[in-house]
């Protein structure tokens, strides 16, 4: 059979694969016609109507991204129906939504406000329905702002929610005029199995999925003269910021960050990769007690698999739908609450400032840190150890607002102490990489040899498939870890939630039969994190990850338990790992939630 | 097991436990109680193993799947064309004095709620109503009353 | 072209008492193809308004590779005007599950669905009576074809068949991009075939009688007969099946009060025929389609009054996914409410009308595209109405 499809667009003849779309079609040709409930990422919902095309011979204007080419085919993309068409469309979605653009979050960053003005829409054309509408805005969570009168129903948020992250805590309700995106029982985010993960945000286009921000609150701090404000940064935000001052993606644009940051006001700016690397020890030294607790000891009472916790989406994840896995979770905070915690006991006493007057301001791809910061749990400094977390779209937004001139600040380095990390640090923001950053130390510990990996590169748990598995035999181990010899150490790596639930099902059927797991909550990992510059899609993520495995390698250090402050805070502060200090500080524990 | 529970598991054991008996289980759910509470909703959703927000969005697309509390009998008067042409109006005036309440409202001893509907296929005896499944036709406000009454009284 | 006007004319193939199971008898004997060309032969076109050739509905679903394969009625009568499928349900359902089996039998299904609406609750029992034995005969018959009841539940999108579909799988009545075509993905995703309760009905008697009988009756682009439901200003309200193809005077010379000044043909998604159109305007494919929906307004009425009714149903019966819909029906609605209060010029019919074309070509399915018809012929035919 025939694979190929010739058509003609706009009068320009096109072969495609069978089974492609007009809207694909076209984009061969460099015709770009507008979406808006279309996204790569998704499935296609052809619900928006603005791809709207012409067809010889078709009494209708078909969805080009719902609509695969067939062979002779004619298709006009600019036609006069089209436009007609099109513009009554845009008109009637402007009608319906809030558009007040100088007061939205979004305002600059809108695929419906690009679009209004590609169309040239002045004056308004429809009824105003807006005021005729009881639109809710859901405040009161504390990553997720969700405002329906700034909706326009592409579901893409819903999409989102059910395909990658297999969460469905958004779902479509009611019909008709009265149809919306809606939680369980319209109840606020916070009140439902939201992971506040914050992928919907990423694919919304509109400002009616947005981050809860503090910028204001951060600047507040910045500027009073009674205050230590610190602040550190998560490794994927260094990949991505780029993108949001006018980079491409793909660009790592750390030592400007840092300078960027000093010249806001940051009284110290450090980096989240030291507490990875810190993780790395703890986490490690957790699994290996693990692993003889069930292999020596034979204590039937441990948890296997043991599941990464630096993912405060994947906890909100597992706390609502495997509450019986609780157990299996590290009892490793994140990074960022690992850190947020030293911030106000270990560098406050090196510093010899008041904890309290210590502000701690985390720069983070990701919103579900901002609901993990507000954990009730998360105080053990004595205080509120992360105070306000900001995405990498935040941070953006307040170097705009500094007027600093992005691309041609100087680099520079992080400060001292807690500002040392390693490439093994850096990789925890892709998918994969706490597993191989974990694997470098582990394997290192145990047998005193480098991981049998070419330049560390542990491949098999890198790479953007769903769920990746790998093993690694341990042999001629130092004599401490004699237990673990001939032990075939078998890993499984999940990003985005829908192949997390996919690797826990597994898990509860007994299968698998895993030792660790890694899990992150978002597609690609943090890089692709609900706080990340938008768009966001495969390709984008893809250069994400290069650069993060080029920031890694890039590195003199790149094994957790080589970073010098590592060794320094062990021997200073926290004695050993999984000791009395770690356990007060470092460590914390869950708590199971509704599953409906 | 709770009642809620109990109602539920009996309607997943004769439907089934797939997204497909959805409609079915619900449909049964409202046929016993009404309409939809939280609680049924979840156990829905738990059983189904679909979110309940998932749930709740299936059910309010459908007129007849309520979500809020409802009668014991619920009204449904046809408000299209034809049965509006007939009296429609009259026929829920009718209503809405004997029964003290308004469109969309329940009787404070919970027996009955008044509802509009679209065409209720019914065109040629307009107006017509719904009480719960059964139809009534060709209605007047006399008519109405002694319907109503009837069931007020033997119901 | 001169043709000679149809004489409006009663038929009785629908309701008249025939030996469904004889005819079954003899169907399930004959080749299959001979069967199906039997259908194509007789011209039978979809009962359900929309008009696609059944036969080839058929033939396309036959000619599918797969091993599962669905015979659904669609039962879901929600359009307006529109209670012949309750009748038929009440009075002759075994010729509908006839159909239904023998649809299966040239298609290859194993499973038929019969989707019923759900403010016709009340008929299921009356329904399952008919049903148990039916399947039973099939059963010692040798015939692995069982059918089965889903109820709806008051959406009226459902009775478009990709909806109905996604309301079938337990999931909101929201219509499929298409293509895929039911022939080739439709319940569950596989091949199946969806037909009106009536066309069913028709199916079974093209069987009984032949292709010719039915063939011979009504015009080139509708043959047969039709079964109408009357209602409105008549003083005949009720069912009445009618020879295809007649003009809607000659149908208002029947069924009219003697004032009639307009007829909606095909419900709130067909369109408004006004009383110097009745002449021109043929009830079927080549003129006005319906699923047979027959509305007559006299004099008295005002068709602002209408069309708001129409719009009203339409903003709350939208399935609300697609823009030209969800916000074309309440632009619609709330637009003739602020021309008749004078909150917006006449010229503001002039916006909506062209809004309603757009609707008509980029909605996503058969409602918001026929949601423009009435709005446009009531429109254009009573502006005046429209604005004073």
């Amino acid at each position: 059979m025939k694979n190929t499809i010739n058509l003609k667009i706009d009068g320009i003849t096109v072969t495609v694969d069978k089974g492609e779309t007009i809207l694909a079609a076209a984009k061969r040709l460099g015709i770009k016609i507008p979406t808006l409930c279309y996204h790569e990422d998704l499935c296609v919902a052809g619900n928006c109507r603005v791809c709207i095309v012409e067809q010889t011979g078709m009494r209708t204007l078909p969805a080009s991204c719902a609509t695969p080419a067939t062979e002779g085919m004619e298709i006009f993309t600019n036609s006069l129906k089209v436009r007609n068409a099109r513009k009554h469309i845009v008109e009637l979605l402007l009608s319906e939504h809030n558009a007040d653009c100088t007061k939205c979050y979004k305002n600059g960053n809108c695929e419906l406000q690009n679009l209004a003005s590609e169309t040239l829409v002045n004056e308004p054309m429809f009824l105003d329905l807006v005021p005729g509408n009881k639109y809710t805005i859901d405040k009161y969570n504390p990553a997720i702002i969700k405002d329906d009168s700034r909706c326009i129903r592409c579901q893409r948020c819903v999409r989102t929610c059910e395909e990658l992250q297999g969460v469905s805590a958004l779902s479509v309700a009611y019909k008709g005029s009265k149809m919306k995106v809606s939680a369980f029982l319209e109840h606020s985010l916070n009140e439902v199995v939201c992971t506040n993960c914050g992928q919907c945000i990423n694919r919304c286009p509109t400002g009616a999925l947005v981050e809860r921000n503090y910028v204001d609150q951060v600047w507040d701090e910045l500027l009073n003269p009674n205050v230590h404000v610190v602040v550190q940064t998560a490794p994927a935000v260094r990949i991505a910021l780029g993108e949001e001052l006018g980079y491409a993606p793909g660009q790592r644009v750390t030592g400007k960050m840092v300078t960027a940051l000093k010249r806001l006001g940051f009284n110290s700016v450090l980096d989240t990769d030291f507490t990875a690397d810190l993780t790395i020890i703890e986490e490690g030294h957790e699994l290996l007690n693990r692993l003889k607790r069930a292999l020596v000891d034979k204590d039937p009472t441990v948890s296997l698999p043991m599941a990464t916790s630096c993912s405060p989406g994947w906890i909100k994840f597992i706390e609502h739908t495997y509450p019986e896995y609780l157990n299996n979770l590290s009892t490793c905070k994140s990074p960022q609450q690992m850190f947020g915690a030293l911030a106000k006991t270990y560098y406050a006493q090196k510093r010899g400032i008041d904890p309290k007057n210590i502000i701690s301001v985390s720069i983070m791809p990701c919103t579900a840190k901002k609901f993990e910061a507000n954990r009730p749990e998360m105080r053990d400094s004595g205080y509120k150890d992360v105070d306000y977390v900001l995405t990498t779209r935040e941070l953006a937004r307040m170097i705009k607002q500094a007027g600093l001139d992005f691309q041609h600040l100087e680099d520079s380095k992080y400060d001292s102490i807690m500002g040392e990390g390693t490439g093994a640090a850096v990789i925890f923001g892709a998918t994969g990489g706490v597993m191989e950053a974990a694997l470098r130390t582990a394997y290192e510990v145990v047998t005193g040899r480098e991981v049998p990996f070419e330049k560390l590169r542990i491949m098999p748990v890198r790479g953007m498939e769903g769920v990746k598995e790998a093993s690694v035999l341990i042999e001629n181990t130092l004599p401490e870890w004699s237990f673990l010899n001939g032990v075939e150490l078998k890993t499984v790596v999940a990003h985005g939630l829908t192949n997390a639930d996919a690797v826990m099902r597994k898990v509860k059927n007994g299968e698998g039969g895993w030792h660790f797991i890694e899990i992150m909550a978002c597609p690609g990992g943090c890089l692709g994190g609900g706080g990340q510059p938008i768009p966001t899609n495969k390709e984008i993520r893809k250069k994400r990850a290069e650069a993060i495995y080029a920031e890694d390698e890039g590195l003199p250090i790149r094994k957790s338990h080589e970073n010098p402050e590592i060794a320094m805070i062990y021997s200073e502060f926290l004695e050993k790992p999984l000791g009395h200090k770690s356990h007060d500080l470092l460590h914390t524990t869950y708590k199971p939630r509704l599953r409906y | 097991m709770t009642e809620v529970q109990e109602l539920v598991r009996s309607l997943t054991d004769r439907h089934g436990r797939t997204r497909e008996s959805l409609l079915p289980i619900l449909q049964g759910v409202v046929a016993k109680e009404s309409y939809l509470s939280d609680t049924v909703m979840t156990e829905i959703a738990k059983q189904l193993d679909i979110s309940a927000a998932q749930v709740f969005g299936t059910a309010t697309f459908y007129s007849f799947l309520d979500t809020e509390p409802r009668g014991k009998y619920v009204i449904r008067i046809c408000k299209t064309i034809t049965c509006d042409m007939h009296g429609k109006r009259q026929i829920a005036k009718a209503i809405e004095d004997l029964l003290k309440i308004k469109a969309g409202e329940t009787t404070t001893n919970k027996k009955f709620t008044l509802l509009e509907a679209n065409c209720l296929g019914w065109c040629h005896e307009a107006p017509a109503m719904l009480i719960n499944d059964t139809p009534y036709t060709k209605l007047t406000p006399e008519k109405v009353l002694e319907i109503l009454t009837d069931y007020m009284q033997n119901k | 072209m001169n043709i000679p006007e149809k004489q409006l004319k009663r038929v009785d193939l629908i309701f008249a008492e025939t030996e469904v199971y004889e005819t079954l008898e003899i169907a399930f004997k004959r080749d299959k193809q001979e069967v199906l060309n039997e259908i194509l032969e007789s011209g039978l076109r979809g009962r359900g308004g929309a008009g696609f050739p059944t036969g080839l509905k058929w033939k396309f679903t036959a000619e599918q590779p797969s091993e599962e394969k669905y015979v659904i009625c669609n039962a879901d009568e929600g359009e307006p005007g529109t209670f012949k499928d309750r009748e038929i349900l009440t009075r002759v359902p075994l010729k509908v599950l006839g159909g239904m089996a023998i649809c299966g039998h040239i298609i290859g299904a194993k499973e038929g669905y019969l989707y019923l609406r759900g403010e016709y609750r009340y008929l299921v029992a009356h329904l399952d009576t008919y049903l148990n034995s039916f399947n039973d005969w099939l059963k010692k018959h040798g015939i692995d074809f069982t059918i089965y009841i889903r109820m709806g539940s008051g959406a009226y999108i459902c009775g478009e068949e990709s909806a109905l579909f996604e309301s079938m799988e337990g999931k909101r009545g929201e219509p499929r991009n298409k293509p895929p075509y039911p022939t080739v993905a439709g319940f569950r995703n596989k091949p199946t075939v969806i037909n009106n309760v009536e066309t069913l009905v028709y199916a079974t008697v093209i069987c009984k009688y032949g292709a010719s009988l039915f063939k011979n009756l009504g015009t080139f682009d509708s043959r047969g007969s039709k079964v109408f439901s009357v209602s409105g200003d008549t003083p005949v309200a009720g069912i009445y099946e009618l020879d295809f193809g007649m003009t809607v005077e000659r149908f208002v010379e029947e069924f009219g009060d003697g004032d009639t000044k307009a007829v909606q043909v095909g419900g709130a998604s067909g369109f408004c025929v006004p009383r110097k159109k009745f002449k021109e305007t043929i009830i079927g494919f080549e003129g006005v389609p319906t699923g047979g929906s027959m509305k007559l307004f006299n004099s008295s009425r005002s068709m602002y009054n209408v069309l708001h009714n129409y719009l009203d149903f339409f903003h709350e019966e939208s399935c609300g996914q697609c823009t030209p819909c969800r916000i074309g029906c309440q632009q619609l609605l709330h637009g003739i409410e602020a021309v008749k209060k004078g909150e917006k010029s006449t010229a503001y019919l002039i916006t909506l009308l062209k809004l309603a074309e757009t609707m008509k070509i980029a909605s996503k399915c058969g409602l918001g595209q026929s949601v423009g018809n009435s709005f446009k012929s009531i429109v254009e035919n009573f502006k005046e109405e429209m604005i004073y």
